[in-house]
């Protein structure tokens, strides 16, 4: 019931967090993923200094139970799950995206791993992270990717009856400039 | 004989009751739907529904230019739009490599902050109503008011307050701005402390909130809290420390944590981060005063392909005036790319990540809403208390429903 103050001067904070960024630094990440992994995880990059990588399908809870548990890399807070749709990426239309933060070090990386529309099964991170269950159904809602092992996979923002995933790309707003509608109340 | 009521099975022989909390239950702030199974007042489980008010914010931002989106992210969590605005800004500039200058910053900060003393108010004096105690909540409200009438002098707007564009703001602040920020110093640190002692030692209000809907730092990490509600675990994660955005790192400023992480921690906590906004406000006003001759005037970066020039430049300069038809057509294209930028909301780290595909509005955008992460634990949080307590619990979590729906 007391109320502690952390001495957290700015100034002080990013001394310690520069200390640490030398020492988990992407490069180190990427080494021990790919000393663990080998050819398994690919497509290294840094877009805007965030290490981004990709894994088979199959192999999203090893890759997260090993940057979980391991004793370096400590990626043990899911910041953010969701998906992306890239309808001209065949066997590859459905992106989950998964943002995670090691919260010691202060480091975020992204990892993704691709799956085809016709069958998106995706295996849950739910027993890893709490936080992933409504992410996961929400992701489900709106792309249906089908992740295995969901304790309650259901719709979470739409209605139930609902038979689509409405963020797909095969179902666009409406065109702003499209003139085939005459809504004079509207100053169509 | 015919019975003419018809019951579900074995619902004679059930001990427990079902009690549908919500959706437009006046204890709960919005549109939340809570199942509760109780024993006698005793809550068995809870099971929660959200999306009343979904409006699809991430598939409408597919097709707008990404000035348009920020009249969005005001109607994510909109007791404190202005920090959803800057950090929509704060995306689009890294994506952009928009550098703004120092005052920019600082101006921001102002607002982001008194933004959060506005989202904390709310939350605090809602929390003194769900324990019965109505007169903080009254009281309080004319300061938010003053809040808001800052954000009027600088916007022209009040709740949804689309504040600022890519690059700075879209005019200077105004003497009249200035004078309320430094009314607002002068007389809100008094009013805080009296708000503060009806509340912070008074024996209902500390038997309503201790030991219920606590929680421990372990669980609030798995379960991916942020803000306030994991500072109250324990856990001292801050955006504005971890990653600053905005100049931040030039500040002094403590992140108060808790230990318990339960309602009254929360409390605390929510209480003492409106004592280092002040601070932060008091700083961040001083450092503008020190800006003389044209730094005193820069209100915005300098990118012309994102920022609209003076409507004087436009009716006499033929760059201006394409610059200006570029950016209110949406013309301009968006360099390719993939950002993540999180800033400190009122409720915990309010995310953006934006892809960029290099047309005129994002190929895909996705908020990170912190209070639709941490609701999930409602269930756990309250699983065992009383009723009356879980409505505490809720308001206490500040839950928005704008927010958790997008």
């Amino acid at each position: 019931m007391v109320l502690f103050y952390i001495k957290a001067f700015s100034h002080f904070h990013i001394f310690i967090f520069s200390h640490f960024l030398s020492m988990l630094s992407n490069q180190t990440i990427k080494e021990r993923l790919i000393q663990k992994f080998g050819d398994q995880v690919f497509n290294f990059e840094e877009p805007y200094g965030m290490l981004t990588f990709e894994s088979d399908k199959d192999n999203n809870l090893k890759v997260m139970q090993f940057l979980f548990d391991d004793e370096e890399l400590r990626f043990q807070f899911l910041t953010d799950l969701t998906a992306v749709h890239y309808p001209n990426k065949q066997g590859k239309e459905l992106a989950v995206v998964y943002h995670l933060h090691n919260l010691v070090d202060n480091v975020r990386i992204r990892f993704k791993v691709f799956t085809a529309v016709e069958k998106p099964d995706v295996f849950t991170a739910t027993k890893l992270f709490e936080s992933a269950n409504w992410m996961e159904r929400e992701t489900f809602d709106f792309y249906g990717v089908n992740f295995v092992g969901h304790p309650n996979l259901k719709r979470i923002l739409n209605v139930d009856e609902m038979t689509y995933f409405p963020m797909r790309k095969e179902f666009p707003l409406e065109d702003q400039t499209r003139i085939d509608k005459d809504d004079a109340m509207f100053g169509r | 004989m015919e019975h003419h009521i018809k019951l579900p099975e074995r619902s004679i022989e059930k001990t427990t009751t079902t009690l549908n909390l919500g959706p437009t239950h006046p204890a709960t702030h919005g549109v939340f739907q809570n199942i509760l199974e109780l024993d006698g007042e005793r809550i068995v489980s809870a099971e929660q529904t959200v999306g009343y008010i979904h409006r699809a914010f991430e598939k409408i931002a597919e097709r707008r230019p990404l000035y348009q989106i920020t009249p969005l992210t005001d109607r994510l969590n909109y007791c404190s739009s202005p920090i959803n605005n800057m950090g929509w800004h704060l995306t689009c500039e890294k994506l952009l490599g928009v550098k703004t200058p120092k005052r920019v910053d600082y101006l921001r900060i102002i607002i982001m902050e008194l933004a959060r003393i506005s989202d904390h108010l709310i939350c605090n004096s809602v929390v003194g109503v769900d324990s019965g105690a109505f007169t903080g909540f009254l009281y309080v409200m004319q300061y938010r008011e003053l809040i808001y009438e800052i954000y009027e002098e600088v916007c022209g707007s009040r709740l949804t307050t689309n504040m600022g564009r890519i690059g700075g703001f879209e005019r200077n602040f105004n003497n009249t701005a200035f004078e309320k920020i430094e009314k607002f110093l002068k007389e809100y640190p008094g009013v805080l402390k009296e708000f503060g002692n009806l509340f912070m030692r008074n024996r209902i209000f500390m038997e309503r909130t201790m030991g219920c809907g606590g929680i421990s730092a372990e669980r609030a990490l798995n379960y991916g809290f942020t803000g306030p509600n994991l500072r109250a675990t324990g856990v001292d994660y801050d955006v504005r420390v971890h990653t600053p955005y905005s100049s931040y790192e030039d500040f002094n400023f403590s992140v108060p944590v808790g230990k318990t992480g339960d309602n009254y921690d929360r409390f605390l906590v929510r209480d003492a981060e409106m004592w280092q906004s002040i601070s932060i406000i008091q700083q961040a006003y001083q450092k503008i005063q020190e800006f003389k001759g044209t730094e005193a005037e820069v209100y915005h970066a300098d990118a012309p392909e994102y920022f609209l020039p003076p409507k004087q430049d436009v009716y006499t300069k033929m760059e201006a005036l394409i610059w200006h038809f570029k950016i209110v057509m949406g013309e301009t294209e968006i360099p390719p790319g993939e950002v993540y930028q999180s800033v400190e909301g009122g409720n915990g780290e309010l995310g953006f990540y934006l892809i960029s595909d290099g047309g005129r509005s994002p190929y895909r955008l996705h908020f990170r809403r912190p209070c639709f992460i941490y609701y999930q634990a409602y269930s756990e949080l309250t699983k065992g208390s009383m009723l009356s307590d879980a409505v505490i619990t809720m308001s206490s979590l500040n839950l928005i429903a704008g927010e958790m729906d997008a």
